[in-house]
C-alpha cells in the first residue's frame, strides 16, 4: 500500500522553482524527509495537504488525489507546523478538543479522544492548565496531540524536534516512533537533521533544492558495514595505550578508520576499527590481551546516514553533516554541542 | 474476592476511532457556535467575560428604563422613543464592544498562528470567513437586538397598541440586523489587519469615531450655511450615519442628522447599496486576507 505517492510533482513560483518533477513513493511507517531550509518540504506538505496546486504533475495522499480530494485527505491526516501556534489562553484540554472538532469530531468523541491522546503524548495533570505556561517539550506535546486527536491515517510533523533541549528531543523521537509501531499511524517527518532521522525512520527521502537527492530504507543507509569503537587503558609498558593498539592491530591486518570526530574531547583515545566478521572481535581481544592493557569498552558504531551521503553531495550537504554527526552521536557530544540546538544548524 | 485488583490501573493502550467524522459543515458550525460564545467570554477566562459582559448590561439598562417609565406614567400610549433611536443612541456601546471583540474574534487565530491548524482539517477558507463574521454578526445582533425585544415585551405589558408596536419592534430589528452585518465586516476586516489585538482595538474605534465625528462635523457646518441639500449625501461616509439614512428611508426611523433633514426614499436606495456593498466588500476582504494566511 502506498500511503504518499507523486509523479513529477513540480511547483513554481514566479522566482522561485520549489518543487522539480518530485517523484516519490512512500509506504507505511515512519518516513524522513530531509532537506535544507528551502528545499522544499513545506511546499511539499501544503501539496499533501490539497492547499496549494501543483503547477503540474500529480501527487496522491492515501489513494485520494490532492487536487480533487483535498478535503477528505485533511480529514484523515493530521499535521503538526513547524512554528508555534498554539494560544497560551486556553489549557490543552480545550484547544484539542476545538481541534478535534474541526476535524468533524461529534462532541461526545473529541472529548474522549482528546484526554486518550493527551494521555498518550504524556501530559497529564497539566493539561487543564493554560498553555502559555507549559515548556517547549510540553507545547510541542501538544502540537502533536492535536495532530493525532482525530485518529489520522497519516500525520505530517514538520520539525517536531525544533527548538528542543537534547533530552526533549530524544522523548519526542520516541514518540514519533510510537506513533507508529503503537498507534499504527504513518508518519511523514521533515528535519534538517539527518542523525535524528536515522533513529526514528524505516525510510529516508533527501530532497534537495526541490529534487529528489535519494530515497532508501535507514537500514540501506547504515547497514553496509559494521565499525567498531574501541577504547583501551594506558599501562606502564605501553605509556600511550591507543597508539600501541594501533600499531599492533595494523600489523594483524585489521582496517582501521579515520575518526572524525577529531578534535572531540576522548576522540584520541577511541580506534575505530572495522569489522569484516566474527574473527575481528576476537583480534582485537586478543591484541589488547597481548599488550596487556585494559579493554575499556568495544562498542558497534552505527554508521551515520551523513557519512552515506558524503560521497553524493559534499558541497550542499555538508553543513547537515557535520549537525547531523553530532547529533548521532550523544555520548560523544560533550558540552559544546549542546548549544548546538535544532533552531542553530539551519543549513544553506 | 480481592478488592485491590479494582484500583489497579489498566494502561489500555492505543484506540483507534471508527465513529462518524462529520465533516465541513459540522466544523463550520462549530467554529460559529465556539466564536459566538468567545464574543462574550463564554469558554474563556473569568476576565475576558468581564467586558463584555457589562457592555451588555449598559446595553440592555436604558431599555429597563424606558420601558419602567413607560408604565409608570399613567395614561402613556407609547414608549418614549422609537425602536429605530436606540441604536443610534447606544452607538458609543456598540462600538466599544465591536473595538474590544472583533480582535478577539480573528486577530488570535492570526498572532498565535493557529490558523494554519484550521487549515489542515476539512474546513477551507469560506468555512472559516463566514463562520467568523457570522459569529460577529451575531454576537451585535444579540447585543443591539436584546434591548429592542425588553422594549418590546414591556410595551406589550403596558397594553401598547399591539399593532403599531410590533411594526415598530420589526422596523427595528430589521435596523440593528442591518448594522449587525455591517458593523460585523468592517470590524473584522480592521482587526484582521494586524495580528495584534492592541492596534486591532485602536483600529475598529478610529474606522467608527472619526468618518463619524468628521461626517457630522461638515453636515452641521452644512447645515450652519444653509446647504441643507448636502446633508443627506454627507451621510453616506460614515458607518452609523449610513445606517441612520437607511431606516430614516426605509424603516419610518427619526433622522438624527442635523435639522431633521433625513435621506429620501430616492437616496435611501444610494445608502441601501452602499451598506450592501459595505457588506460584501468585507466578506470579500476577508477571504483575500486569510488566502495567505494559510500554511
Amino acid at each position: 500500500m502506498t500511503v504518499i505517492a507523486t509523479e513529477s510533482l513540480s511547483k513554481r513560483y514566479p522566482r522561485v522553482t520549489a518543487l522539480d518533477r518530485l517523484s516519490l513513493d512512500i509506504g507505511p511507517g515512519v518516513t524522513g524527509l530531509v532537506g535544507a531550509n528551502g528545499a522544499g518540504k513545506s511546499t511539499l506538505i501544503k501539496i499533501l495537504l490539497g492547499l496549494s496546486p501543483a503547477t503540474e504533475g500529480r501527487a496522491a495522499v492515501l489513494g485520494l488525489d490532492v487536487a480533487t480530494h483535498g478535503s477528505a485527505i485533511r480529514e484523515r491526516v493530521g499535521y503538526m507546523p513547524e512554528h508555534d501556534c498554539l494560544p497560551p489562553d486556553v489549557s490543552a484540554t480545550e484547544f484539542v478538543v476545538h481541534m478535534a472538532r474541526m476535524s468533524g469530531l461529534p462532541p461526545e468523541a473529541a472529548r474522549e479522544r482528546t484526554a486518550d491522546t493527551l494521555r498518550h503524548v504524556g501530559l497529564y495533570e497539566e493539561r487543564y492548565r493554560p498553555i502559555g505556561g507549559y515548556s517547549t517539550g510540553m507545547k510541542q506535546r501538544v502540537k502533536l496531540a492535536q495532530a493525532l486527536v482525530h485518529d489520522p491515517q497519516l500525520v505530517l510533523l514538520d520539525e517536531p524536534t525544533n527548538g528542543l533541549d537534547p533530552v526533549g528531543r530524544d522523548e519526542m523521537l520516541g514518540l514519533i516512533r510510537r506513533v507508529w509501531t503503537d498507534f499504527g499511524i504513518s508518519v511523514l517527518v521533515t528535519s534538517h537533521l539527518l542523525g535524528e532521522l536515522e533513529r526514528t525512520c524505516d525510510h529516508v527521502v533527501v530532497v534537495d533544492g526541490g529534487k529528489l537527492l535519494r530515497s532508501s530504507s535507514t537500514s540501506d543507509f547504515t547497514q553496509t558495514t559494521t565499525t567498531l569503537a574501541v577504547e583501551v587503558t594506558d599501562s606502564d609498558t605501553h605509556p600511550d595505550g591507543t597508539a600501541a593498539l594501533r600499531r599492533a592491530l595494523a600489523l594483524a591486518g585489521v582496517t582501521l578508520h579515520d575518526s572524525d570526530e577529531q578534535g572531540l574531547p576522548g576522540a584520541g583515545h577511541i580506534l575505530l576499527v572495522e569489522a569484516t566478521g566474527e574473527a575481528t572481535y576476537d583480534t582485537v581481544r586478543d591484541t589488547v590481551a597481548q599488550l596487556g592493557l585494559g579493554l575499556v569498552r568495544m562498542e558497534q558504531r552505527r554508521h551515520h546516514i551523513a557519512e552515506v551521503f558524503r560521497d553524493h553531495d559534499r558541497g550542499r550537504l555538508a553543513q547537515q553533516q557535520d549537525a547531523a554527526a553530532w547529533q548521532t552521536t550523544p555520548q560523544q557530544s560533550a558540552q559544546p554541542h549542546y548549544v548546538q540546538k535544532g533552531a542553530g544548524t539551519d543549513g544553506a | 474476592m480481592a478488592p485491590e485488583t479494582s484500583t489497579q490501573i489498566h494502561n489500555i493502550g492505543y484506540r483507534s476511532y471508527e465513529g462518524a467524522r462529520l465533516g465541513r459543515a459540522y466544523a463550520r458550525k462549530s467554529l460559529y457556535s465556539q466564536s459566538l460564545r468567545g464574543a462574550y467570554g463564554l469558554g474563556r477566562s473569568a476576565k475576558s467575560k468581564v467586558l463584555p459582559m457589562i457592555l451588555f448590561a449598559v446595553m440592555c439598562v436604558p431599555a429597563l428604563i424606558i420601558v419602567a417609565v413607560a408604565i409608570a406614567v399613567p395614561g402613556s400610549t407609547e414608549l418614549p422613543i422609537k425602536y429605530t433611536t436606540y441604536a443610534l443612541t447606544t452607538q458609543v456601546i456598540i462600538g466599544l464592544y465591536l473595538a474590544s471583540q472583533a480582535p478577539q474574534t480573528v486577530s488570535r487565530d492570526l498572532r498565535f498562528k493557529t490558523v494554519p491548524l484550521y487549515f489542515s482539517r476539512p474546513i477551507e477558507r469560506v468555512d472559516y470567513v463566514v463562520a467568523k463574521y457570522a459569529a460577529m454578526a451575531s454576537a451585535l445582533f444579540v447585543l443591539t437586538a436584546t434591548p429592542l425585544l425588553i422594549m418590546y415585551i414591556g410595551s406589550l405589558l403596558a397594553k401598547f397598541d399591539f399593532g403599531d408596536q410590533t411594526k415598530g419592534f420589526g422596523q427595528g430589528i430589521v435596523s440593528v440586523l442591518l448594522l449587525s452585518l455591517l458593523f460585523a465586516g468592517l470590524g473584522l476586516v480592521m482587526a484582521a489587519l494586524t495580528p495584534r489585538r492592541g492596534f486591532g482595538v485602536a483600529a475598529v474605534i478610529a474606522m467608527l469615531l472619526i468618518p463619524y465625528g468628521a461626517v457630522s462635523t461638515v453636515q452641521a457646518v452644512a447645515y450652519g450655511t444653509g446647504k441643507a441639500g448636502a446633508i443627506e449625501w454627507l451621510g453616506l461616509f460614515s458607518p452609523i450615519t449610513l445606517i441612520d439614512g437607511v431606516q430614516t428611508a426605509f424603516l419610518g426611523a427619526t433622522t438624527a442628522f442635523p435639522g431633521g433633514e433625513g435621506v429620501s426614499a430616492g437616496v435611501g436606495v444610494v445608502y441601501l447599496l452602499v451598506v450592501l456593498a459595505l457588506i460584501a466588500g468585507s466578506y470579500a476582504a476577508l477571504m483575500a486576507r486569510y488566502r495567505k494566511a494559510g500554511l
